[in-house]
């Protein structure tokens, strides 16, 4: 079934630079092999389209139940720079929680 | 065990929430953390303007209503706010609490040693571009280096109430009382990386105590005496994060966590001053209400080099707003966006960058927002950038007349015409170690 990511998910997001990153959190840690599955790097940058320039690079958390997503050129120049409201990428983690995801109703029961 | 408490997570945060730390409950040092990246090229502006000023102007005052307390209950306050002038902040401080010893930490400011350091091949080679300073040398206008905990460490053993610091790394400000207290050493990089964290999970104040919390933040209650973080350090490493009893907001799993992954970029190297900090050894455990027990925490020899933080005048911006009603709202703040741009491409005026937002519709999240059918109201948001400043100046001129000559239902046009801003960028880049020399001096 499909749920938003926000169901099994909470994150933080702010800027380095140009670059965004996103943190994204399961609620429950075996939940996190879920995120690991389904919140993949290009699934990110695709559902951010055009409002990222560069690559999303995934790092991995375990201790956390955590992800870690560096967003290039998310910040429409960065810092000083950008012309966006959300220069520093405050409200992208928000955003991300509400991606669908695919799970099995039997991954989510505890 | 020392208790050391975060009271200010940047310049402009809550102006409470130090004395409440010092009023409400036990602590030992309070760190203050009032320099962003920007916040560099603004004091030093104020310096050139005036001798005596470029530091954070909010700190002395600052210590001035808690200095009695500080003295009664023995707290020290270990901040960055020296900002260009660490000497003249001290000099304020002495005068607003002359029963206070004050210790000022020099030699990160290395805005006077630009040509030099190219001159002789350093060439401060941009950390994002690779491009090298030269290119925007003669627009700068702030070069420090961030020091790390051990200078800060060496003011606290002179006996100083208060350190006053220029650039130093807001989590050495949480590292340097553990280093002074426990006596470790350089290479205990386990140490010094657990300290860190404790400085990063701290650093922007109450982000770790319910502050911007996306988890469960309904039930997080009394944001209006929200407390600020605390963390109770042992001499192994380990710490907990907690905050005053009686005070509001949170501290769980859930708020350390969203701090951890804060601006965070490769979470095994986290590189600092004092070591290289693995986020990824960091265990958490819950340690009853409003209590969070971190441990494990490993770390690594730092690089050869610190960071620099160059600011330099880029350009000019500026962003005006309209407010469009329903009817198609957004349907009529489209139609005034493909105006303006008509017009300013008519006047033959060019822009590094115009960007466009609709407020209420996409502007936080992009093509990701869910679309609304017909909302209430739409902002319309322009902004432009450019290195010619008539060029901005002259877009500012664009928007209000659209009130009357262009797409009905304009409003929210109050303020007047947008206002052209410098644009201060940042220019970040690496340094060899031993290029910077700090020394501690005792304020007189």
């Amino acid at each position: 079934m499909k749920i938003p990511l926000s169901k099994i998910a909470h994150g933080r997001s702010g800027d380095k630079g140009d670059m965004s990153n996103i943190g994204i959190i399961a609620y429950d840690e075996r939940h996190y092999p879920i995120l690991v599955r389904e919140v993949t790097a290009g699934r990110v940058k695709q559902y951010y389209g055009e409002m990222f320039d560069g690559k999303v690079e995934r790092y991995e958390l375990p201790n956390l139940g955590a992800l870690n997503f560096l967003c290039y050129g998310a910040l429409g120049g960065g810092g000083t720079l950008s012309l966006r409201i959300d220069a520093q990428g405050k409200t992208l983690a928000a955003g991300l929680l509400g991606m669908e995801i695919d799970v099995d109703e039997s991954e989510l029961s505890s | 065990m020392i208790r050391i408490a975060n009271g200010q997570g940047f310049w402009g945060d809550w102006l409470e929430a130090p004395v409440r730390l010092v009023e409400d409950g036990p602590i030992d040092y309070l760190i203050l953390d009032y320099l962003a990246e920007v916040t560099m090229s603004i004091v030093q502006k104020q310096k050139q303007a005036d001798p005596k000023l470029g530091y954070a102007r909010d700190f002395p005052p600052l210590i001035g209503r808690i200095a009695a307390r500080m003295k009664e209950r023995g707290v020290k306050v270990i901040a960055n706010a020296g900002g260009v002038n660490p000497r003249a902040c001290a000099d304020e401080v002495r005068r607003l609490a002359p029963q206070l010893k004050v210790a000022v930490v020099l030699g990160d400011d290395v805005f006077d040693r630009i040509a030099d350091f190219q001159a002789r091949g350093i060439e401060l080679r941009n950390l994002d571009t690779n491009e090298p300073l030269r290119e925007v040398a003669s627009e700068i206008t702030s070069a420090n280096a961030y020091i790390g905990a051990f200078p800060l460490a060496e003011a606290l053993a002179t006996g100083a109430d208060v350190v006053i610091a220029g650039r130093s790394t807001d989590t050495a400000l949480a590292l340097a009382p553990m280093i002074h207290a426990f006596g470790w050493k350089p290479d205990d990089y386990d140490k010094m990386a657990a300290g860190t964290i404790a400085g990063h999970i701290v650093e922007c104040g109450a982000q770790c105590t319910g502050g911007n919390c996306i988890a469960d933040w309904k039930t997080i209650s009394d944001f209006a005496n929200i407390g600020y973080p605390i963390i109770e350090a042992h001499e192994d490493g380990s710490f907990v994060i907690t905050k005053h009893a009686g005070t509001g907001g949170r501290v769980s799993i859930d708020t350390v966590k969203e701090q951890l992954l804060y601006e965070l970029g490769d979470p095994k190297r986290y590189i600092g001053p004092d070591c290289i900090a693995d986020f990824t050894t960091v265990r958490l455990r819950d340690d009853g209400p409003d209590r969070v027990h971190v441990s494990g925490i490993r770390g690594a020899a730092p690089t050869e080099f610190l960071k620099v933080s160059i600011s330099y005048l880029y350009g000019f911006k500026a962003t005006g707003t309209l407010v469009y009603s329903w009817p198609d709202a957004l349907e009529k703040a489209k139609a005034a966006d493909s105006i303006v741009r008509a017009r300013l491409e008519a006047l033959g005026l060019q822009f590094e960058e115009i960007c466009t937002e609709y407020f209420g519709a996409n502007a936080c999240h992009g093509p990701a927002a869910p679309p609304i059918p017909q909302p209430a109201e739409i902002m319309l948001r322009i902004g432009v950038r450019d290195k010619n400043k008539k060029s901005v100046d002259r877009f500012t001129r664009e928007l209000i007349p659209l009130v009357l000559n262009g797409p009905p239902t304009a409003t929210g046009y109050g303020d007047g015409r947008p206002s052209v801003r410098e644009v201060v960028a940042y220019w970040p880049a690496l340094i060899p170690r031993g290029e910077i020399t700090t020394r501690v001096e005792v304020a007189q």
